[in-house]
């Protein structure tokens, strides 16, 4: 029995750092930006094993409808190498942290020239099967709305206005109920409110049926409004 | 009193069922064998029928937006006229009704008239969808009119 665990736990041990060896790249699947603006391609890699001083990223670029690839940017053994000949000659700058395994660079000052896929490939010795991962590059001269945001913030605001007006409309109601200020809105029940007041004072015996007429008719309207 | 009452639902089927046609049908401009606008534009060429999504202009997603609210509001106020039907006090007017029921008029108002200024005037004219909003704008102003002056009667 132990010597099954045994057998089973070296086996195990033996496959796992063969797939573990993968690095997997993340970059952005696709990035817009306007014309003149800079833009950061983030690029970070996941591997089993430490980040070791060796590690290396390299982006490469490919125009739009071309087939060829030139690389413009390389960082190795603690250094980064950016184009100083190539189509982004003083435009690329290193803006990753290796020890944090992030490998972005930022590129300035973009042009209609600059559309293309932007791949990068990052190396952290021993680990270095790994499939290179690719960010396709828009530049727009005016950025386009997403379609459906416009949609959904019109809907929301109508709709999130008639919830607003309801609870306000409940509100009112309830604080004028409670006679914490009393509106003009319902003159009928003012003036009637007022009315009996006034005649309280003087003449106690014929009140009661007409504070209770208004009484009947305020509660009339208050069971209407809530059968409404 | 039963005659008016059915009428009265009747008209408001009515025109729940054109807002949603003309709300769903991706109809709104047409051309030779195109149909364009609210959601998709679609095509049918050699190889048959295709369709990609309508173009994301902000006029358009106005337009989509205040047709999709005058749908809500005229089923909204398709429930509180049945509601108000059976629990209204006698003699209480459907006011709930009647405002939902305008409102989603003035919805459908005003997204017909922004496409009718923004549509692109190249060739291609309108479908019927286009012409099933006119139609349920005055028909659901009216139903909201009636709606006011009805009584609920004993």
């Amino acid at each position: 029995m132990l010597t099954v665990l045994a057998l089973a736990s070296v086996v195990l041990l033996g496959i796992v750092p063969e797939q573990s060896q993968a690095i997997t790249i993340y970059t952005g699947w696709e990035r817009h930006a306007l014309v003149g603006s800079d833009i950061r391609l983030s690029c970070s890699f996941f591997s089993w094993r430490w980040t070791s001083d060796d590690v290396t990223f390299s982006w490469t670029y490919r125009p739009d409808g071309s087939r060829d690839s030139i690389s413009i940017f390389h960082y190795t053994g603690g250094e980064a190498y950016v184009d100083n000949k190539g189509p982004f000659r003083d435009r690329v700058e290193f803006v990753g942290n290796p020890g944090r395994r992030d490998g972005s660079i930022l590129i300035k000052n973009l042009d209609f020239n600059d559309n293309g896929t932007f791949t990068c490939d990052a190396k952290n010795p021993p680990d270095i099967v790994g499939r290179p991962s690719s960010v396709r590059l828009l530049v727009f001269e005016k950025l386009p709305i997403q379609a459906g945001v416009i949609t959904g913030a019109i809907i929301g605001v109508v709709l999130g206005l008639l919830v607003l007006i309801v609870v306000i409309y409940y509100l009112m109601r309830f604080l004028v109920a409670r006679r914490v200020f009393s509106l003009s809105v319902s003159k009928h029940g003012k003036k009637k409110k007022e009315g009996s007041q006034q005649r309280q004072g003087p003449a106690p015996p014929a009140d009661p049926s007409k504070v209770k007429a208004a009484a009947s008719e305020k509660k009339k309207q208050e069971s209407r409004k809530d059968k409404k | 009193m039963l005659f008016i009452l059915l009428g009265v639902l009747v008209l408001h089927l009515i025109i729940l069922i054109l807002l949603i046609v003309s709300t769903a049908a991706s109809t709104w401009s047409v051309g030779d064998k195109v149909s364009t606008d609210l959601w998709y534009n679609c095509m049918t060429t050699s190889e048959g029928y295709h369709c990609k999504p309508a173009s994301n202009e902000d006029w358009i997603q106005a337009v989509q937006a205040l047709m999709i609210l005058s749908v809500l509001f005229c089923f909204c106020s398709l429930i509180a006229f049945l509601y108000q039907l059976f629990r209204l006090v006698k003699g209480g007017r459907f006011f709930f009704t009647a405002i939902f029921q305008i409102l989603a008029s003035v919805f459908v108002m005003c997204g017909a008239i922004i496409y009718t200024v923004m549509s692109p005037d190249i060739g291609a004219q309108f479908g019927y969808a286009y012409v099933l909003a006119w139609v349920a704008f005055p028909l659901s102003l009216v139903s909201g009119l009636i709606y006011i002056v009805l009584r609920k009667k004993e």
